[in-house]
């Protein structure tokens, strides 16, 4: 199974649920369940997509989070607060969850919800 | 997809959604109209003038950071004459407050700004460490509230500052209308909305943030690369805040406006005239100095149940009629130092950062 290679970032405190480590560099395949089920171990083509950030966020939820979920992620998606940057720039002018992720990509996810 | 172009200036890449107008623009115009709207709302509320001195109340967060870096460079863009100082209040929260303190002395270097740190410790004798071991977590937060707002005002008095500014933004504000609605405490509704409240005596107050989106706060902070402390408070589980900015990012999910629409609701409510006369009327506090609407003011009145042992009594009658069914005050109590508005002269010296001491 091919895979590609991301840098994840946290800031804002979110790091906080992720082993309190800002930056992690991770592997994940190419072509994923469409239901973002991040378990199966046989993937149907007739059932796969290429590898997308609403899939990325299920991964994050299910292989890397360490604590309080519902911090990270509400109605399958991130939390509204949290604030999405894909290689810098806002997530909501690359289609959001719907962006296919390229080998190399960074992704930056920042909580807006703690004190200023 | 292909990369989408500034809405401004045409040229460079789109990297960022406004939340308020859903434009999308690159990063230099996104400094510029952010700077831009600030500086705006500081005019057209003519929130200073040439020569005041101005305290950015700072805690290390984002929204004081970005608002400390905005400062400076509106006051040296336009010439607003300023001299600005960095406010900070240490509450003696171990592992919270002491960590965000020194971000607030890198941003003293990065500035270039005096800082002037007031600690809960000198001022009332007690960290809020020491008040939550006596008292545990419930209340925490109404002391914690009372004795900060007390010791912004008491910090700005040494600075001998006309002014605070502080972080509160967009969001932050449309948040407190919506708490105030929950609570039904209508008559705050008015007051939170203000851009800049200012008691009987007390130094001015306001929120150049007022119109800006946490967002964009957030993405400032992150493009400009500054450097802030983001952990919430240990003691703070403010839950009824959380829901109620849990809800407010719903709405704000759903309808982009929300946030603004809100403030304005809450601009709205006008305070009849006989609400207004069953406010208390404002006097000074007999012990302390500071402005009360009682013969005590709220932090004598916490401190004098902390140091006699009944913490409650500043915060429900019962345990109040019971202090004083203890007997009457102490003459040895410690007290709050008294409280001097500014006069002429700064009452204590600053610690300048050194390039601009030598
Ligand atoms: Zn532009
Ligand atoms: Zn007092």
């Amino acid at each position: 199974m091919s895979t590609i290679s991301l840098k994840i970032e946290f800031g804002g405190g979110l790091e906080l649920l992720f082993a309190n480590q800002r930056s992690h560099r991770i592997d994940i395949p190419c072509r994923v369940s469409t239901d973002n089920d991040t378990t199966v171990k046989e993937l149907n083509e007739k059932e796969a997509k290429a590898v997308d950030v609403s899939y990325l966020v299920h991964h994050m939820r299910d292989h890397m989070l360490k604590e309080r979920a519902e911090l990270f992620m509400e109605n399958g998606t991130v939390r509204p607060g949290i604030l999405v940057l894909i290689n810098d720039t806002d997530w909501e002018l690359e289609g959001e969850g719907e962006y296919q992720l390229k080998n190399g990509d960074e992704v930056v996810f920042i909580s807006t919800l703690h004190g200023g | 997809m292909a990369p989408r172009i500034c809405a401004l200036c045409h040229k460079a890449k789109a990297m960022l959604k406004r939340p308020k107008t859903g434009q999308q623009i690159c990063r230099e115009c996104f400094f510029y109209v952010f700077e831009t709207e600030v500086h705006n709302t500081i005019t057209q509320s003519h929130l200073f003038s040439p020569g005041d001195r101005v305290a950015i109340g700072a805690s290390g967060g984002k929204d004081s950071t970005v608002l400390a870096y905005v400062m400076k460079t509106l006051n040296e863009r336009y010439n607003y004459s300023l001299d600005l100082f960095l406010l900070s209040i240490d509450e003696g929260i171990t592992g919270y407050r002491d960590d965000s303190l020194e971000t607030v002395k890198r941003n003293q270097q990065q500035y270039d700004m005096p800082l002037k740190i007031l600690s809960y410790d000198e001022l009332y004798g007690w960290t809020m460490d020491a008040i939550v071991s006596q008292i545990g977590r419930k209340n925490n937060c109404t002391f914690c509230g009372v004795f900060r707002r007390q010791a912004l005002d008491r910090g700005a008095a040494m600075l001998n500052v006309d002014h605070i500014v502080t972080g509160h933004n967009a969001d932050d504000i449309a948040e407190t209308v919506l708490m105030n609605i929950m609570r039904g405490d209508i008559a705050r509704l008015g007051r939170c909305t203000a851009i800049c409240t200012q008691g009987e005596d007390t130094i001015r107050r306001s929120k150049p943030f007022k119109y800006a989106y946490e967002k964009e706060i957030v993405m400032y902070a992150y493009f400009k690369k500054l450097d802030y402390f983001s952990t919430e408070c240990i003691y703070s589980p403010d839950a009824y805040r959380g829901h109620a900015r849990a809800f407010l990012k719903d709405l704000e999910a759903a309808r982009p406006s929300a946030i603004i629409d809100i403030i304005h609701s809450g601009e709205a409510f006008e305070i009849k005239d006989e609400i207004k006369a069953t406010q208390k009327l404002q006097q000074t506090c007999q012990r302390c100095g500071y402005m009360s609407s009682n013969t005590l003011c709220k932090a004598c009145t916490l401190l004098e149940g902390l140091e006699r042992g009944m913490a409650n009594s500043g915060i429900t009658d019962r345990a109040r009629k019971k202090l004083e069914a203890e007997g009457p005050t102490p003459e040895n109590l410690r007290t709050i130092p008294y409280f001097a508005t500014p006069s002429g002269n700064p009452a204590i010296a600053v610690s300048i950062p050194l390039e601009t001491a030598l």
